[in-house]
C-alpha cells in the first residue's frame, strides 16, 4: 500500500467481507438446512440459522442413509470415499515420483517416448473416454470394486510433471556428492530426494487428496452397487429419485459431510497447499 | 428394484430358491431402469451378463430389435418344455410384449396403465359422483373442473407422465394411430403421427385449460402429485402404481378413482389403455441346460398366489387372469374400492392393433423431446399444431437414428 | 531435453516407469484408441453385429441441430463462467493485496469452494434456487422474478454459471493474490509519486503485469467449464431444460450411456480429444514457458 486513503482500505475490507460472505453462504445454508426438520423446509420461506435436529439428521443419514434412494447409509459412503481418496494420492504420489525420477536422472532408450505417452494423458481426461474407458473396465471385472475405482485415476500426469520440474532445480553439486559418497540410484532417491521434495509432496497430498475425493463421473460410471457407492456421487441419486420428494434436510446434512473432509484438509494445510499450487503451476 | 420393492422382490426369489434344488435366482439391483439398461448392455458386450433382466417399456424395441441377444419368452419356454399357457394371461398386459403375432417376447413383470384419481369431497360438493368401471366423458370432467373452481379450488386438473397419459394412452383409448405400422409392431420404421386432427383436438383445449388453470401443468413426471395433494387440483391423472403413494399424502380429503376420461364423439366404445411399467427379457449365451431354471422362475412368478400377492402389495397389475379372479375372491377389491378401476379399464375389450403398446426406437429420447414441445405449448411460446409438428419431425428423426444402428 | 546427469543403469529406470507407463497405457491409450476406432463404426445396441461407416458419423453429429446446440451452449457457458469467476476472483485478490491485516483470514475462508466438488457446489446452489423453497428463489419472488429454472433455461444457465464461477473463486483468487504480490512495489511506488490515482495505477501498471497469470487462469478456466464441470449439470440440470445447459461433456455422456448410442458418442469424444489437445498445446507452447522439453 503507498498511500493512506482510509475510504478504500474501508471499501477493501468491504468488498472482502461480501466476497466471503458470497462465498460461504451457500455452504452455510446447507448447514442449516442439515439442522431441521423436514416440515420446515417446505415452507417459505425457509430458515437460515440452525435448528435443532443435528444430531438426529446426521445420525440418521450416517446410519440409514435415504431409502428413496435405496442406497447404503452414509457412513459407508464416507469410508468407500475416504479409501479412494487416500489410495488415489498415496498410488499418483508414489508411481509419479518413481516415474519423473527415472525421466529425470537416468538416460534409457524409450526415455523420451515414455514422457510423450505420460504428456499424452494430460489430452486424455475421463470425459473423453467414457465409453470405452468403462467398457476396458467391465472387461477385466473391475466394475464395483475399489481397485476399479481408483486404479484408472492414478496414472494422469500433473503430479509426474511437477516433480519432474522440481527435480531438474536439483543442484548438480548434490548429486555429483552422492555419487563420490557411493550411494546407487535407490539410495539416493530414498533419502535424499524424497526427503527434498516434502513440500512439494505435501501440497500435492493435498490437491490429489481432494481430486480423489471430489470424483464424480468415474465412480458414478463403475459403481452400480450399493456397497461401493461415494459420497460425492451419491448425492445426485439422492436429490432425483424419481416417486419421493428429495429429503432435502438429509440431503444437506449428506452434503455437508461430503464437503467437510476436503475443506479440513485445505483449511488445515493451508500454508503449504497455497504455496505448492502456486508455485508448482506457474 | 429400489426401496420398499427391492424386499418384495428379493422375497419372491427367496421363495423360488427354496421351493426346488435346481436352481438358484439371484435378485441384483443396478440402479435406475437407465442404468440397469447400460449396465445390461455393458455387461453382455462383456460376456458378464445376467440371464434376466427388468428393463422399462420404453426399452422394448432396443429389445425386441436385438434378436441375437435376446431370447424370446414363448421360445424359451417350448425349449424347456414348461408348460406356458398364453391364453391365461391378461392380453391388455402381455400385448405390449407380444410381436404381432401375439408370441410373447418378455415376460410383464410390473406393470400399471393411467388412471384419474380426483377429490371426491369437492365432487360430492356439487351433487355429483363418478364410476369407478365407465369412463367419464372429457366434457363431463370440464365441467365439474370449472364448477369445482367456482366452489373455491384452484385448479381443474393436473396430469403426471404427460406424453403417456395424455397422448399415448390417449391414442389407444380412443383407437387412434399413434405411429404407423400398428404403433412399429409391424415394423421398426415406424412415421409418428402427432399431429392429427383428434389429438390436436385434446392438446388444444389443454392449451387454452392452462391460461384459466382449468389445467394446471405440474412437471415431466409425478412432480404434479402434491397439487392434488393439497386439494389445489380436482383432478389427477397418473399412474395406477401412484395409489399407495396417493393414499399416504392424501390427508385433508376422501379420493376416488375413475377410469381415463373420453371423447364419446371420436369413438363411441373407448378401447384398453396401456401399460407402463418394466419386464423381464432374457439374454442368449449362457449354457442350455440353465435355461430350463429360467422357464421354471418364470412358472412361479406367474402362479396366481404369487401374482396375487405381487399385485395386491405392490398395485401393480396382475399378469394372469387367474391371480385376477384370485384377488377378487379373496375380496381385495371390495376391501380396498378403486383398486380394480385400472384392470377393469385394461380388460374392457379387446386389444386392437393401436391399443396393444407401443414398439417405437429410441422411445426414451422421444418422450423427452414430446415434454419439451408440449411444454412449450403450455407456456403459450407455440401452438398445439405448432408444437405437436415439430415433435413429430423430431421424433421420427429418432427413429431414424434408432433405424441406422440396428441391423 | 536438458537432463540431470544421469546414471546409466539398465533395469532399473524400467522398474521406475513401468507402473505409469502400464495404467496409462491400458486406461488410458487403449480405450483412446476404441474411441477412435468406435467412432468409425456403427454398432448395434448389444453390439452383435458392427459396420465401418468412415466419417458418417462426424458428418451427422456436424449436421445436428441439437450437436451444434450443445457446442453453443458449451461455449456460451465456458465463457460466462470464466468471465464471472476470473472478474470476482481479481476484484477479491486486488483488495486482499491492498489489506495488510487480516487476508490470511479472508484467504481462509475464499479458499473452502477449491475443496468442493463441483457437483456438490451444483447441489447447494440448486437448492438455494429451488423455485418452491430456496431461499434466493424466495427473494426473488419477493422482487418479482419467478425463478424457474426447470422451465426456464435462462434461469437453468445461470444457475449452473454461478455454480460453477463459485468453485472456481478460490483457485483464481490464489493465482491472482500471487501475481500481485509478485509485481515490484518499487513500481507502483513511483507511480504514485507521479501523481497517479488507485484506479489509473492498476490498469495502467499492475493489469499489464498480470497478464501472463491471466493468460494462464484463462485456458485454466476454460478447459476446466468444458471438462470439469459434468458433475454440476449431471446433477442440477441435466442437460435441461430443453437441452438449454446441454454442454459437450454431457452430451458425450448422455448418448453413449442413456442413449446406447455409441458411434456418436465416439465422434463426439474424438471431436473433444482434438478440443483439448488445442488447449493442451496452448497452455504449454504460450503460458508454461518454464517447462523444457
Amino acid at each position: 500500500m503507498v498511500e493512506n486513503r482510509p475510504w478504500l482500505n474501508f471499501f477493501s475490507h468491504f468488498v472482502l467481507f461480501l466476497g466471503v460472505l458470497i462465498v460461504a453462504f451457500p455452504i452455510w445454508i446447507a448447514f442449516v438446512a442439515s439442522t431441521h426438520p423436514p416440515e420446515a423446509l417446505f415452507t417459505n420461506p425457509i430458515p437460515i440459522w440452525p435448528g435443532p435436529d443435528l444430531v438426529k439428521n446426521y445420525s440418521e443419514v450416517l446410519g440409514s442413509g435415504i431409502s428413496s434412494a435405496g442406497g447404503a447409509s452414509v457412513a459407508v459412503m464416507l469410508k468407500n470415499s475416504l479409501i479412494m481418496a487416500l489410495a488415489i494420492t498415496f498410488g499418483k504420489i508414489v508411481i509419479s515420483l518413481m516415474a519423473a525420477y527415472a525421466i529425470v536422472f537416468f538416460d534409457f532408450p524409450f526415455r523420451m517416448l515414455s514422457f510423450w505417452v505420460i504428456f499424452m494423458t494430460l489430452m486424455l481426461p475421463v470425459e473423453v473416454r467414457i465409453v470405452p474407458t468403462y467398457a476396458v473396465v467391465a472387461r477385466l471385472d473391475l466394475l464395483n470394486s475399489y481397485t476399479g475405482l481408483t486404479l484408472p485415476l492414478i496414472a494422469s500426469a500433473t503430479a509426474t510433471f511437477l516433480f519432474r520440474q522440481f527435480f531438474m532445480t536439483i543442484p548438480k553439486e548434490l548429486i555429483e556428492a552422492a555419487k563420490i559418497d557411493g550411494a546407487g540410484p535407490v539410495k539416493f532417491f530414498v533419502d535424499i530426494l524424497i526427503p527434498l521434495s516434502r513440500t512439494n509432496i505435501a501440497a500435492l497430498f493435498v490437491i490429489l487428496f481432494i481430486y480423489g475425493w471430489n470424483q464424480y463421473l468415474w465412480p458414478l460410471l463403475i459403481t452400480s452397487e450399493s456397497s461401493y457407492a461415494t459420497i460425492v456421487m451419491s448425492i445426485q441419486r439422492m436429490v432425483m429419485s424419481a416417486e419421493a420428494d428429495p429429503q432435502w434436510h438429509l440431503i444437506m446434512a449428506t452434503a455437508v459431510l461430503a464437503l467437510l473432509p476436503p475443506v479440513i484438509v485445505v483449511v488445515a494445510m493451508q500454508k503449504v497447499f497455497v504455496k505448492g499450487l502456486v508455485e508448482t503451476e506457474k | 428394484m429400489g426401496g420398499v420393492l427391492n424386499e418384495k422382490v428379493d422375497r419372491i426369489a427367496s421363495e423360488f430358491n427354496e421351493s426346488q434344488q435346481e436352481f438358484i435366482v439371484k435378485p441384483v439391483y443396478k440402479g435406475n431402469y437407465t442404468e440397469t439398461m447400460t449396465a445390461g448392455v455393458a455387461a453382455f458386450r462383456a460376456k458378464k451378463h445376467p440371464h434376466i433382466i427388468q428393463v422399462f417399456e420404453v426399452g422394448t424395441a432396443t429389445m425386441m430389435a436385438a434378436t441375437r441377444a435376446v431370447y424370446p419368452v414363448y421360445q424359451l419356454m417350448n425349449d424347456a418344455g414348461e408348460k406356458f399357457y398364453p391364453q391365461k394371461f391378461l392380453q391388455a398386459v402381455t400385448g405390449y410384449y407380444t410381436d404381432s403375432d401375439n408370441n410373447m417376447y418378455s415376460m410383464p413383470f410390473n406393470s400399471s396403465t393411467p388412471v384419474l384419481y380426483y377429490n371426491k369431497d369437492a365432487l360430492d360438493k356439487q351433487g355429483v359422483s363418478l364410476s369407478s368401471s365407465e369412463s367419464p366423458s372429457w366434457y363431463e370432467i370440464e365441467k365439474i373442473a370449472k364448477k369445482a373452481q367456482e366452489d373455491g379450488y384452484e385448479c381443474g386438473i393436473t396430469v403426471g407422465w404427460q406424453s403417456w397419459t395424455q397422448l399415448e394412452n390417449y391414442a389407444a383409448v380412443h383407437n387412434l394411430e399413434f405411429s404407423s405400422l400398428s404403433n412399429g409392431f409391424d415394423g421398426l420404421d415406424t412415421k409418428l403421427d402427432l399431429d392429427q386432427e383428434h389429438i390436436l383436438h385434446h392438446v388444444g383445449r389443454l392449451r387454452e385449460w392452462q391460461k384459466t388453470n382449468l389445467f394446471s401443468y405440474g412437471g415431466r413426471r409425478s412432480d404434479a402429485a402434491p397439487k392434488f395433494y393439497n386439494a389445489e387440483c380436482v383432478f389427477y391423472i397418473n399412474s395406477s402404481a401412484s395409489y399407495s403413494s396417493v393414499e399416504a399424502n392424501v390427508k385433508k380429503f376422501k379420493f376416488s378413482v375413475a377410469p381415463l376420461p373420453y371423447y364419446p364423439e371420436i369413438e363411441a366404445k373407448p378401447k384398453n389403455s396401456i401399460i407402463g411399467g418394466a419386464s423381464l427379457w432374457v439374454l442368449r449365451g449362457h449354457a442350455p441346460a440353465s435355461y430350463r431354471g429360467v422357464a421354471r422362475f418364470f412358472t412361479f412368478l406367474t402362479s396366481p398366489e404369487i401374482q396375487a400377492r405381487w399385485h395386491q402389495e405392490t398395485g401393480y397389475l396382475p399378469v394372469t387372469i387367474p391371480a385376477y379372479e384370485l384377488t377378487k375372491e379373496q375380496g381385495f377389491y371390495l376391501k380396498n374400492p378403486g383398486t380394480d378401476t385400472a384392470i377393469l379399464q385394461m380388460t374392457r375389450v379387446t386389444p386392437t392393433k393401436n391399443s396393444k403398446g407401443l414398439r417405437i426406437g429410441n422411445f426414451v429420447q422421444i418422450r423427452d423431446v414430446i415434454n419439451e414441445e408440449l411444454e412449450a405449448i403450455w407456456a403459450g411460446s407455440k401452438t398445439a399444431s405448432e408444437g405437436l409438428k415439430d415433435a413429430t419431425r423430431r421424433s421420427n428423426k429418432l427413429v431414424d437414428k434408432f433405424l441406422r444402428r440396428n441391423f | 531435453m536438458e537432463q540431470q546427469t544421469p546414471y546409466k543403469h539398465k533395469f532399473l529406470p524400467y522398474l521406475l516407469v513401468a507402473p505409469q507407463l502400464l495404467i496409462t497405457l491400458v486406461f488410458f491409450i487403449w480405450p483412446a484408441t476404441e474411441a477412435l476406432m468406435q467412432s468409425f463404426m456403427v454398432e448395434n445396441t448389444f453390439g452383435t453385429a458392427s459396420k465401418f461407416v468412415w466419417f458418417e458419423n462426424f458428418s451427422y453429429i456436424l449436421e445436428d441441430e441439437q450437436y451444434l446446440h450443445s457446442v453453443q451452449v458449451s461455449l456460451v457457458f465456458a465463457l460466462a463462467t470464466t468471465a464471472v469467476s476470473m472478474g470476482l476472483s481479481l476484484l477479491l485478490a486486488v483488495m486482499a493485496d491492498r489489506v495488510v491485516k487480516g487476508a490470511q483470514v479472508y484467504q481462509t475462508f475464499l479458499i473452502w469452494p477449491y475443496a468442493v466438488a463441483p457437483a456438490i457446489g451444483g447441489i447447494l446452489w440448486y437448492f438455494m434456487f429451488n423455485p418452491s423453497i430456496g431461499i434466493l428463489a424466495y427473494w426473488l419472488k419477493g422482487m418479482g422474478y419467478q425463478w424457474n429454472h426447470q422451465l426456464n433455461g435462462m434461469d437453468a444457465m445461470i444457475l449452473v454459471v454461478i455454480a460453477a464461477a463459485w468453485k472456481q473463486i478460490s483457485y483464481n483468487f490464489l493465482f491472482f493474490l500471487a501475481g500481485l504480490q509478485s509485481i515490484p512495489k518499487s513500481l507502483i511506488e513511483a507511480a504514485a509519486i507521479d501523481g497517479a490515482s488507485p484506479f489509473k495505477r492498476f490498469w495502467d501498471i499492475v493489469f499489464p503485469l498480470l497478464s501472463p497469470t491471466t493468460f494462464f487462469l484463462l485456458v485454466v478456466n476454460v478447459v476446466y467449464a468444458f471438462f470439469d464441470t459434468f458433475g454440476i449439470i449431471h446433477a442440477t440440470t441435466a442437460g435441461g431444460p430443453a437441452n438449454s445447459t446441454a454442454i459437450m461433456v454431457y452430451k458425450v455422456f448422455n448418448d453413449g450411456f442413456v442413449g446406447l448410442d455409441y458411434g456418436s458418442s465416439a465422434a463426439q469424444s474424438v471431436i473433444l480429444m482434438m478440443l483439448v489437445g488445442v488447449f493442451t498445446l496452448v497452455q504449454f507452447k504460450y503460458v508454461e514457458r518454464k517447462v523444457q522439453y
